[in-house]
């Protein structure tokens, strides 16, 4: 087992994602990001990869859908507005079948917005990356040791189901530094995705990597083909983990930095005797419907925090179904909540599931 | 000692962010849980800088320092800011080489230590963070000795190996202070 280091959340992301055999980086700068790039930067070259400093964002993403489309595992990572920029590459990758790894290490918007922490893309990432109907695969990390480990989950369930992989950081979970063991390097694997246009030698029939069906019909059949392995995944794949969630009143549905946050804020209620738990999702797509039902009854109450306006509080109402209440407490545009805060709440709803 | 929130706060270009990393760095060799969290940002060029360390037995929730135990501040406007954030009871150490204010509350204890010029008059100009971190490790014990020096050995880089005794020196001048 390699040794624990401590190491920024940015920088364990590069380094997991070359142990997963990823050599094909190409991204374009952005607080707070950079030190994703600046670290592939450094490691690329000296083990055989390529780390490209495209022209922009919308040029990162097309070289990304390339070298996909060329069966190598490829990765790029921006923060929230570079993503918007990368929105229609993600929908033609995701519209060819090409698997790939989007790292967003989100930070307050709209528009240009600030450099601090944010959780506001959650929409963005979850149902409306770009044009079509489609999904992409989402991971939200809550402590540096499981982005590391949730970077090859990432890559290889975005192989299974030859689609983009995202992984939805923040500002404050990249630039924190934690104790990390990475994980065994694996060598990369360019050769085993029989799909990839990577020269057929006049062996085989050539390959063709492409978005764009002319036909209605045929194209219908193909979303519907992709949409039935949705479901497959939606059944097998959904991620979360449960934090006192077992004899909770109320149950506090957060991920990544806020359920940080959350889990200080319930410590503190459960020392009051408030019967508090939490539900955090691990996967964002497929949200983890399955665990949150399994909780709806003994839970008289819901809470999202979020740092956002409220955008997953609208999928845990889905899932609720007005059979509960669901709350929401949020902050915005790079305000991190504190613990107290949510502690206001968690006294606030109690005094009313009594 | 179960939790030790600390906040180092100062300019940049005072070595706050590495106080705290050799603090985390001890801490994780010492077997704990731990989180370092800088501030980032525009103010990071010669503006003010922070950040906050979490020590703990079990598992760190919010990495984000809102109310230290500990305060390590080495200027004035990181003490006007943060003076009252600091819980009842906590603890203020102040380089009273630069912040020449005394602290008002009454319910905090605070330790002065002259950490720039006690640096300076060493021959250690620069390292009154490594002064400021012996005297914390001297008030609240976060570590051994020992794993405090492994945790100085893993954050200065290979290339900067030769400034690990003035390190060291400053550190131990922090404790006797």
């Amino acid at each position: 087992m390699n040794e624990k280091v401590l190491m920024k959340g940015n920088e364990a992301i590069a380094e997991a994602a070359i142990a997963a055999g990823c050599r094909h980086f190409f991204g374009y700068p952005i607080t707070p990001q950079t030190e994703v790039a600046a670290y592939m930067s450094k490691r690329m070259p000296k083990i055989g990869g390529v780390y490209l400093q495209a022209e922009s964002e919308v040029a990162s993403i097309n070289m990304v859908l390339g070298a996909g489309a060329a069966g190598v595992r490829v990765m790029t990572s921006t923060s929230s507005p570079g993503i918007s920029l990368m929105a229609e590459g993600i929908s033609y990758i995701a519209g060819s079948d090409v698997p790939c790894l989007i790292v967003n290490v989100q930070r307050g918007g709209p528009g240009l917005g600030g450099i601090q922490p944010s959780q506001a893309d959650y929409f963005q990432a979850t149902k409306s990356t770009a044009h079509g109907d489609f999904h992409i695969l989402v991971f939200a990390p809550s402590t540096v040791q499981e982005t590391v480990d949730m970077i090859s989950t990432a890559f290889e369930l975005g192989d299974k189901y030859r689609m983009p992989a995202m992984v939805l950081s923040d500002g404050m979970l990249g630039q924190m530094m934690e104790p990390v063991v990475l994980p065994e390097a694996k060598e990369p694997d360019n050769d085993s995705k029989d799909w990839a246009v990577s020269g057929h030698g006049g062996k085989r029939e050539h390959n063709v990597v492409n978005s764009l069906y002319i036909n209605p019909q045929e194209l219908e059949d193909l979303v519907k083909a992709r949409f039935e392995r949705y479901e497959v995944i939606k059944e097998n794949h959904q991620m979360a983990e449960e934090y006192l969630a077992d004899d909770a009143d109320i149950i506090i549905v957060a991920y990544g930095s806020s359920s940080r946050v959350s889990r200080s804020a319930i410590d503190a209620a459960r020392k009051q005797g408030i019967k508090v738990g939490m539900i955090r999702p691990i996967t964002l797509w497929p949200f983890p419907e399955k665990v949150i039902n399994k909780h709806v009854g003994h839970a008289k109450a819901f809470l999202s925090v979020e740092m956002s306006m409220g955008q997953m509080v609208d999928d845990v109402r889905l899932v609720v179904n007005g059979r509960v209440p669901v709350e929401f407490y949020g902050r915005t545009g790079g305000v991190i909540p504190t613990p107290n805060e949510v502690l206001e709440q968690i006294v606030r709803i109690n005094g009313g599931v009594q | 000692m179960s939790d030790l929130n600390v906040l180092f706060a100062g300019f940049g270009g005072q070595g706050i962010l590495f106080a705290g990393k050799v603090m985390a760095y001890a801490a994780m060799i010492e077997g704990k849980e731990l989180s370092w969290l800088p501030s980032y940002g525009p103010e990071m060029r010669g503006g003010t800088a922070s950040c906050s360390v979490c020590i703990s037995d079990k598992a760190i929730g919010s990495p984000l320092v809102v109310n230290p135990d500990v305060l390590v501040v080495m200027n004035l406007p990181s003490l006007e800011k943060f003076e009252n954030d600091v819980v009842p009871g906590g603890l203020i150490i102040i380089d009273s080489s630069i912040v020449h204010k005394k602290v008002a509350r009454t319910d905090v204890n605070v330790v002065y230590v002259d950490a720039s010029k006690l640096a300076e008059d060493n021959g250690l100009k620069g390292a009154a963070n490594m002064v400021m971190l012996g005297r914390l490790f001297k008030e609240t014990g976060f570590c051994s000795a020992e794993n405090l020096d492994l945790g100085l050995q893993k954050s200065v880089p290979a290339r900067k190996a030769n400034l690990l005794d003035s390190n060291r020196k400053a550190i131990a001048l922090g404790i006797e202070s």
